[in-house]
């Protein structure tokens, strides 16, 4: 017994030098030399293109409703103190506790009661929801929306901003990324991208 | 289409993986690979053991549990004081005790549930030195196991299975560090985030939108998380966000990663035992009910979400809720079901927000007992527990004497695997039962009706199968939830090793007998539809009232909303 206490207590501080310390030290190093920007974030002038904002006037395209309607600073189980939104990812949804989704399930009131709120929200932009922009997304910060989301959102850009329709149109197509090859995961539109584009067009 | 493609990508890709990592990590137990002797020779010198000295199961087994026993203390420690530790940049302070209790059992069981969210909750020092150490050490635990247990087979007349401190590190150092490292940097390279610098903050003049943003060493974990059938992410959405899982290719690549060891380890099986057409029998029963599982999941999150569809949105991307728009409904689904019939439980998405039919599959995944291809190496040494259930079964319909692989299945082996395979089940209901039963149970849950039941059930379901995936409604940082959580990870794994090793020892006694006429084919379609018949009957019979009363009730309550 006591000689595998030894061996153990051994190899436990092995294994913390080696796959603890020494690989996260060598990957920082190689990630760091290799992939600068990825490795620290893929930070823009604007912010991350891979953390979503949170966009509130006509002006701009939306997100997905992370942080907006209902969402602002909700958290049925552990709201906000403070009482600020979800613009910040260390405080998504409202409650300081970084990512996370809602966690409603499919058959839950509450969610039924805040989706209609946020059908209602959209209509007065005048904008026809798709179920990406009525429903949050799994890490509470999802930075981008299918280019049917972007789509629906002209009426209300275009009012804004006196930007016409198909000149919008023709920004949403050139800003749609494929799937990786063409088929793993889905197309989508980084949000922060195309308003960046838009702000350049107007 | 598109997912059509991504699924034959992945059967291609997996299908090589089989082949040539399954006959790689045979050479490595077997001693024949040494690029990394410089290492490996020193290690031992260190422990004062060498591969020529083998251990009995009985000592094999106490050096797996007292090694353990010392992670969860190192673990344990480590988490109480990180406060005080270096490389902690949030200025985090260190953990509660029942936290760091609940937290320690998770990663070294393999488990990876977490009851705290990992932005706001560990330091670096903590992520790197305790975390991410048992994500190496646990998954190498697992397979060391599994090969221990295929020594039982593949010897005659032995008195001992290998040694446990040169497997442990054969494993980690020549399979899952190259492995790990290489993914490492494509994760990094597609978008994940792998700095020292702590969070990031800055200022949107577009929007007027300020904003912190959590980083720190996440791409190199990530990878690791996924090849160990880990699934404890750096932050708290897990997968689901873009710091962990960037892209659709990470996402693809996540799901080849956490099912790359489990099937390749049916092929290290059967070349062990100089049998490749009983590892590919077991890889068929595998294959068939993950199959299966995709296809029901799949399916049901390309359906719209019940509430989205009563506020009169119609939807043609299905279920959106919890879900990341670059993933999409069937790719998210693919690696939520690989990732709970794998013991991974990372999740790119909420899986309380599936659909009552989604979730069943999710739920379900992980109570078949994880063999759907299951954990690294858990998924192998389980499967052989049910293949012994199975060859007793049809030994019993022709009335002669069990064999598999040339050996005796007699009275001692049938208890054996029974124990190992019926533990899960009890460990699982008893618990939940006791869950539901407590004030301080009920107020877990974040949904009322059925969906509350659900999350209780999935807990402590997760949790005694070594998953670690959640239904994230769950309010689990609590003493209760805390302490019955950490005892169902440690039932569920040291309850399962310890028979199955056990039964390794019993196995390698024991000669070969010649094959007759009258032997049990276990090689043969017949015998996968038996194994799967097991499995099924096993899990069905065990878990369907209590699935009665969660998702399959929910499914049926059309229109009612709770």
């Amino acid at each position: 017994m006591l000689i595998h206490l030894r061996r153990s207590l051994i190899m436990a501080v092995i294994c913390m030098i080696f796959f603890g310390f020494i690989y996260a030290f060598a990957g920082t190093g190689v990630a760091q030399v290799l992939f600068k920007n990825q490795a620290n974030g893929s930070l823009t002038a604007n912010g991350s293109t891979l953390i979503g904002q949170n966009w509130t006037s006509p002006k701009w395209f939306h997100g997905r409703p992370d942080d907006t309607g209902p969402y602002a600073d909700t958290n049925p189980k552990n709201p906000s103190p403070v009482g600020h939104g979800g613009d910040n990812p260390l405080v998504a949804n409202g409650a300081a506790g970084g990512s996370g989704a809602t966690n409603f399930g499919p058959r839950s009131k509450k969610f039924l009661d805040d989706t209609k709120d946020l059908v209602k929200y959209w209509h007065k932009l005048g904008v026809n929801p798709t179920p990406d922009l009525v429903t949050t997304s799994g890490s509470g910060y999802d930075p981008d929306i299918s280019q049917q989301d972007a789509l629906v959102q002209i009426p209300m850009v275009s009012k804004a901003t006196g930007i016409s329709a198909s000149k919008l149109r023709t920004l949403i197509k050139s800003q749609t990324h494929s799937a990786e090859f063409g088929f793993l995961g889905s197309s989508y539109i980084d949000v922060l991208q195309l308003n960046e584009a838009l702000a350049r067009l107007g | 289409m598109g997912f059509f493609l991504t699924l034959l990508t992945l059967v291609v890709l997996l299908g090589v993986t089989w082949r040539y990592l399954g006959s790689y990590m045979e050479a490595v137990f077997n001693g024949r690979v040494h690029f990394l002797g410089f290492i490996e020779k020193p290690v031992y010198k260190l422990l004062g053991t060498s591969p020529s000295q083998e251990q009995t199961w009985k000592r094999y087994a106490s050096a797996l549990v007292i090694f353990s026993a010392v992670s969860i203390a190192f673990t344990y420690v480590i988490l109480r004081i990180q406060g005080s530790l270096p490389l902690n940049p949030q200025h985090l302070s260190s953990v509660g005790s029942a936290l760091s209790f609940n937290t320690s059992a998770s990663f070294v069981t393999n488990t990876n549930w977490q009851n705290y969210g990992g932005e706001t909750t560990m330091s670096y020092f903590s992520q790197i030195g305790a975390l991410t150490v048992q994500q190496f050490v646990s998954p190498a635990v697992g397979i060391a196991v599994a090969i221990a247990m295929v020594r039982g087979f593949s010897r005659r007349k032995s008195a001992t299975i290998g040694n446990f401190w040169v497997d442990i590190t054969r494993c980690m150092f020549y399979i899952l560090l190259p492995v790990a490292f290489v993914f490492g940097i494509i994760f990094v390279g597609q978008g994940a985030v792998e700095t020292l610098a702590g969070t990031a903050s800055f200022h949107d003049v577009l929007n007027g939108v300020t904003q912190t943003i959590a980083r720190g060493p996440i791409g190199f974990m990530e990878s690791i998380k996924q090849l160990g059938t880990n699934g404890g992410g750096f932050l708290n959405a897990n997968s689901a966000t873009t710091f962990e899982n960037p892209t659709g290719l990470t996402n693809f690549l996540s799901i080849y990663l956490l099912l790359a060891i489990p099937f390749a380890l049916t092929y290290t099986f059967g070349k062990m035992v100089g049998s490749i057409r009983h590892g590919r029998a077991l890889l068929a029963a595998m294959v068939i009910l993950f199959g299966v599982w995709v296809g029901f999941t799949s399916y049901g999150e390309h359906q719209n979400n019940p509430v989205v569809a009563a506020a009169g949105i119609h939807s043609t991307v299905g279920n959106t809720e919890g879900k990341e728009v670059r993933f999409g409904d069937t790719s998210s689904a693919l690696l939520g079901i690989a990732s709970t019939s794998t013991s991974t439980g990372s999740a790119n998405g909420s899986y309380d927000s599936y659909t009552p039919i989604g979730g069943l599959g999710l739920l379900t995944g992980m109570m078949l007992g994880e063999v759907t291809p299951g954990g690294t190496g858990s998924g192998l040494y389980t499967m052989l527990l049910y293949a012994l259930i199975a060859v007793f079964i049809g030994g019993l319909m022709i009335g002669r004497t069990p064999e598999y692989l040339g050996k005796k299945i007699q009275a001692r082996e049938v208890k054996l695997a029974g124990l190992g395979a019926l533990v899960m089940p009890m460990v699982v209901l008893i618990i939940t039962a006791i869950a539901v039963s407590l004030a301080v149970g009920r107020a877990g849950p974040l949904n009322a009706g059925p969906h509350g039941f659900t999350e209780i059930l999935y807990a402590i379901t997760s949790q005694g199968n070594n998953n670690g995936s959640a239904f994230g409604g769950l309010t689990g940082n609590t003493p209760f939830y805390n302490v019955i959580g950490g005892i169902a990870m440690l039932l569920g794994r040291f309850a399962i090793i310890i028979p199955a090793l056990a039964l390794g020892g019993a196995l390698a006694e024991k000669d070969v007998v010649p094959e007759s006429l009258g032997t049990f084919r276990t090689d043969n379609p017949m015998f996968v539809g038996l194994v799967i018949g097991v499995i099924l009957i096993i899990g069905g019979l065990t878990f369907f009232p209590a699935l009665s009363l969660g998702p399959i009730v929910e499914q049926l309550s059309h229109t009612r909303f709770f």
